[in-house]
């Protein structure tokens, strides 16, 4: 066997061939998006790069490198590590259990030198490239046995419950449904879902009662939101008349009286679409979905192309969380759910959302560079 | 099949399923943006702008009252307040400890303002005090670096020039209260004045104006960005009055030794109210400035009613000033001015006797000597004959026993009694004995000052029913205008009568027998008519008859009886009608003669002279000398 060529005669990549790979298109994608939010971002500054838009800008810019270094390492080295970094974003939630920052009445970050650390974040993706590498390992045969499914459920579990006792109720419906998600996708058979689902809504009313009050008042508020308007109500209220004020082209750059009379709140952060449809409209708006819906439809191309288990589910459930995170903003901001804290991947203002966003167009990348790369059921058969 | 390939197959299902499905939800939110934005667009585009615009009212200036000779009876002054912004003070109670040492500031001032600070927006002006002086304005100016926060804000405020003198016809101003929330969203302006008595009253929408609005632009925290459009209101009317300060003034120097009274001086002609006096008075400017409850209390629990205007408001028996409208009854009824009554001190009905003022009599009385010596037995013989329904409607109407119509509030009716009255209040029948004591304007007979006025006028202008009133223009729709001789109906009273009526009032005053012949004018064409009242407050005893009856200054205050008068001048063609109460002042020949007398012969001077400027003051003085003795 010749050196740089793999087990299966496929030569291995060299830098420069992997760089000339490298898929353009898609970062030319998530530049847009990215540079979109950094509009936002001044524009909710009234018109200032800080204290918003230049700082997203520049953890862009690290994420850009990052993404890039990410995309260009072997794919087998991913797999590798896979449990060693799902284990070591466990290890951050367990940290903020531990040393945590309480802020608006939850612990959700860690200070870390320079940088406040928000580790619900890198989870989300971690636990994508964990149960790709699990469900990598497993036979669409074994699939269909229960005890299989016993270690995925636990890797899923056990962020699930950290980040619940924050508490932070969104995340964790996300985590979960992140996780599903790469269930639905490694072939876990449909009639399990719906066994859980139905078991889920059988606790419906257990549950609600070990609500928070607050979160309780989200439901009621979102039910109804012209019940309390000067309350609970007010964001979703407020944000509805700001997109819906926007009208079909908006009122303009930096015009949007709901952003910028402070009607609207967390305009920067989970509120940013709607500062984006109300000062650019239905177009503004639809371009934005149009963008995200170009990367999700990417993702699956690159999937299908990977001929390896372990790429297509890391592909395919990077882009499915990233959707997941459109859709809960984006519906919550509409009116259609309640409100969650859910950021707009590449435009909310956050700098661990951001580069965790990135470390997971770093692996779509990569599938797309590694996609005829052959990886065995272990990552020891395959190593580089 | 290849487990492996059954595996890659079943990924690309479902992520084909699961990119479509995402497909799908793209769409179906494109979908509700499309209704957000498209369909549901102008409501929400309303909205938004009802959140952007506020409109705020701007208080119109109040309008200012004025005297017929345009002298300002109620004008807005600048009002200097301190105010505190939170934001801009940073360390509130700091600062308030440094203003503190500037200007005097009460502890619960300060806490007020702490209070305040808590409850309000950190943008939000607080007022500290106002009502500043010049020297605390220029003090807080000269501290102003050490102050931070705190600024100087002009106001307006209602001031009366005149104070107490002008008090109960103009009345005052003060603060909203609840019940006066009309649906005029002015009345909801944190610090509004509205009228809440007198002609600020009464003509209140007249004076208030109507505001203005500003549309701001604000941010959700209610911060005025912006002004985008103004408004500009109506400022109130400025309203001018029939009176003459300068006669108002002279008459509250002229009484301000009584303890309670009121007077009131109207043209006959034309029913314009020229003085309208009443003591004690109050001083509005407190109201508008906000009343402490010690000063209300004093108010409302001084023993001579200070908030009483009693001019119009107060009641009393007319006493002999009533014989007028007797008289007029009499002759209406038939009887011959030559009628003639013996009166020998008294009147025997049935075995009741009705005393005479004159303990020994007057001897042979007809009308007019009755009018001028004020003889009660002659006008006990008269009643008797026509009967107290014939003695009320004459009295009616000379505009006794209804309210005058002046445009002020609070005014009283007074009481004209009939059978049919008693009957009906008393569930009693009417007794002869009765008929005699409304004879002498005693007994139920009640009347107020102005009403006293009103009759003198309709007598003395040739039986015309003028009616008073206070402004001169025509405001509020309401038909209060200076109107012209022609325009005010006639009475129909035979001027013959009326000629008789008179001169027995020229004889009270101007004949040597006549009751009030001290108080008479001496300039001729000025010269005086009138009677003169004595209004009984107690009965007197038989006992106390028979020892003599005791004068007025060695009883009691409250016992003693009130002086009236009612007179008019000049006597060859009445322009003006004069009406005195001195409430407990004793008799009214002694008492009110000489008021009426001074002010008869200052509004003469006032209006007769206004043209040639030449004032001599020395005039009133004059009769100074004659009051009390009569």
């Amino acid at each position: 066997m010749r050196s740089g060529m793999s087990e299966f005669g496929v030569p291995e990549l060299t830098l420069q061939q992997k760089v000339f790979q490298i898929n353009w298109l898609l970062v030319l994608l998530v530049t847009s998006i990215a540079c979109i939010g950094f509009a936002m971002l001044y524009s909710a500054a009234n018109g200032s790069w800080s204290p918003w838009a230049i700082r997203q800008a520049s953890i862009f810019g690290g994420g850009v490198v990052l993404m890039l270094f990410i995309a260009l390492v072997d794919i087998r080295l991913w797999l590798r590590y896979a449990y060693v970094l799902y284990f070591l974003a466990l290890l951050a939630l367990v940290a903020v259990e531990l040393f945590g920052e309480e802020r608006k009445g939850a612990q959700r970050w860690i200070s870390l030198w320079v940088l406040d650390l928000q580790p619900s974040e890198p989870m989300k993706i971690m636990l994508v490239l964990a149960l790709a590498r699990y469900f990598h390992g497993i036979s669409i045969e074994d699939i269909g046995r229960p005890t299989v499914l016993i270690v995925p459920l636990l890797l899923v579990a056990a962020p699930a419950l950290l980040i619940l006792r924050q508490p932070d109720l969104g995340t964790t419906v996300m985590l979960i449904a992140g996780g599903g998600i790469m269930f639905y996708l490694a072939g876990v058979r449909i009639w399990k879902f719906l066994a859980v689902i139905a078991s889920v809504l059988a606790a419906v009313p257990f549950l609600w009662s070990s609500l928070h009050d607050y979160q309780k008042q989200r439901v009621f508020t979102f039910l109804d939101p012209e019940r309390d308007p000067l309350g609970a109500g007010y964001n979703i209220m407020q944000s509805k008349i700001a997109i819906g004020s926007g009208g079909f082209s908006g009122k303009g750059f930096l015009q949007g009286t709901q952003s910028h009379l402070n009607f609207l709140p967390e305009k920067q952060t989970d509120f940013i679409f709607t500062m984006l449809t109300e000062e650019f409209g239905l177009m503004g708006g639809g371009i934005v979905l149009a963008l995200y819906g170009a990367i999700m439809l990417y993702g699956l191309i690159i999937a299908m192309r990977a001929r390896t288990q372990f790429s297509r589910l890391l592909a395919m459930g990077v882009v499915s969380t990233l959707a997941l995170y459109v859709f809960v903003n984006v519906s919550m901001v509409l009116g259609l759910i309640p409100v969650v804290g859910a950021p707009l991947p590449l435009i909310s203002f956050g700098g661990t959302a951001m580069l965790t966003v990135m470390i997971g167009f770093g692996w779509l990348m990569n599938v797309y560079i590694h996609r005829e790369t052959r990886i065995g059921r272990r990552w020891d058969e395959s190593a580089p | 099949m290849k487990p492996e390939r059954t595996r890659s197959k079943t990924f690309t299902r479902r992520a084909a399923l699961l990119t479509g499905a995402k497909m799908a939800l793209l769409g179906g939110l494109t979908a509700r943006m499309y209704y957000l934005q498209v369909v549901e667009s102008e409501r929400y585009k309303m909205l938004a702008e009802d959140n952007r615009i506020n409109f705020r009212l701007l208080a119109p200036p109040r309008g200012f009252i004025v005297d017929r000779n345009g002298d300002y009876l109620a004008i807005n002054i600048q009002n200097y307040q301190v105010t505190l912004v939170r934001e801009q003070a940073k360390d509130v109670e700091e600062v308030l400890a440094r203003l503190a040492q500037v200007i005097d500031l009460e502890e619960h001032e300060i806490a007020k303002v702490l209070r305040e600070t808590q409850r309000r927006r950190s943008f939000v002006p607080i007022t500290v005090r106002d009502n500043l002086t010049w020297e605390e304005v220029s003090r807080i100016g000269v501290n102003a670096p050490d102050l931070p926060g705190i600024s100087i804000d002009v106001g307006q405020s209602r001031h009366y020039p005149y104070g107490p003198d002008m008090a109960h016809v103009v009345g005052y101003v003060s603060s909203v209260s609840q019940e006066d929330l009309s649906g005029d969203p002015l009345l909801e302006l944190p610090g509004f004045r509205i009228g809440k008595n007198g002609i600020e009253k009464r003509y209140d929408l007249a004076l208030r104006g109507q505001g203005g609005t500003s549309q701001v632009e604000v941010n959700a925290l209610g911060r005025v960005i912006k002004e985008i459009d103004r408004q500009e209101g109506q400022p109130g009317r400025e309203l001018k009055l029939t009176l003459d300060m300068r006669l108002q003034q002279m008459i509250a120097e002229r009484i301000k030794d009584e303890k309670s009274a009121a007077v009131v001086v109207m043209d006959a002609k034309t029913g314009a109210v020229r003085a309208l006096t009443s003591i004690p008075a109050y001083d509005p400017n407190t109201f508008s400035e906000g009343l402490s409850t010690k000063q209300w209390n004093d108010l409302v629990n001084n023993p001579y009613s200070p908030l009483t205007n009693k001019a119009v408001a107060g009641q009393y028996a007319p006493g002999s000033t009533f014989k007028a409208a007797v008289a007029l009854a009499a002759l209406e009824n038939g009887i011959s001015p030559d009628h003639s009554v013996f009166c020998p001190g008294h009147m025997r009905l049935g075995d009741r006797r009705f005393h005479c003022w004159k303990r020994y009599g007057h001897g042979h009385m007809e009308l007019v000597d009755a009018l001028r010596e004020s003889c009660d037995v002659w006008f006990y013989d008269v009643a008797r004959r026509i009967g107290v329904d014939a003695i009320a409607k004459a009295a009616n109407k000379l505009g006794l026993g209804a309210p005058t119509g002046i445009d002020l509030l609070g005014e009283r009716g007074g009481l004209i009694p009939t059978k049919q009255w008693k009957r009906d209040k008393r569930g009693q029948p009417w007794h002869a004995g009765e008929t005699l004591i409304v004879g002498i304007g005693q007994g139920y007979v009640l009347t107020t000052p102005l009403q006293l006025a009103v009759m003198t006028a309709r007598i003395v202008n040739g039986g015309k029913a003028v009616s008073p009133f206070l402004s001169v223009d025509q405001i509020d729709g309401r038909d209060a205008h200076e109107r012209t001789e022609q325009e005010i109906p006639s009475l129909n009273i035979n001027p013959d009568h009326l000629r008789i009526i008179m001169q027995g009032m020229d004889e009270v005053v101007n004949s040597p027998r006549g009751t009030a012949r001290r108080s008479a004018i001496k300039e001729p064409d000025r010269a005086m008519g009138g009677k003169t009242g004595t209004a009984q407050v107690r009965r007197i005893s038989k006992a106390e008859r028979d020892t003599g009856v005791r004068k007025s200054e060695e009883m009691e205050w409250r016992l003693r009886d009130h002086a009236l008068f009612v007179g008019y001048a000049p006597v060859h063609d009445p322009r003006f009608v004069v009406s005195v109460i001195v409430e407990h002042g004793g008799g009214g020949s002694s008492v009110a003669a000489p008021i009426a007398s001074d002010v008869l012969k200052e509004t003469q001077r006032l209006f007769f002279d206004e043209d040639e400027n030449a004032v001599t003051p020395t005039e009133t003085g004059e009769n100074d000398a004659n009051r009390r003795t009569g």
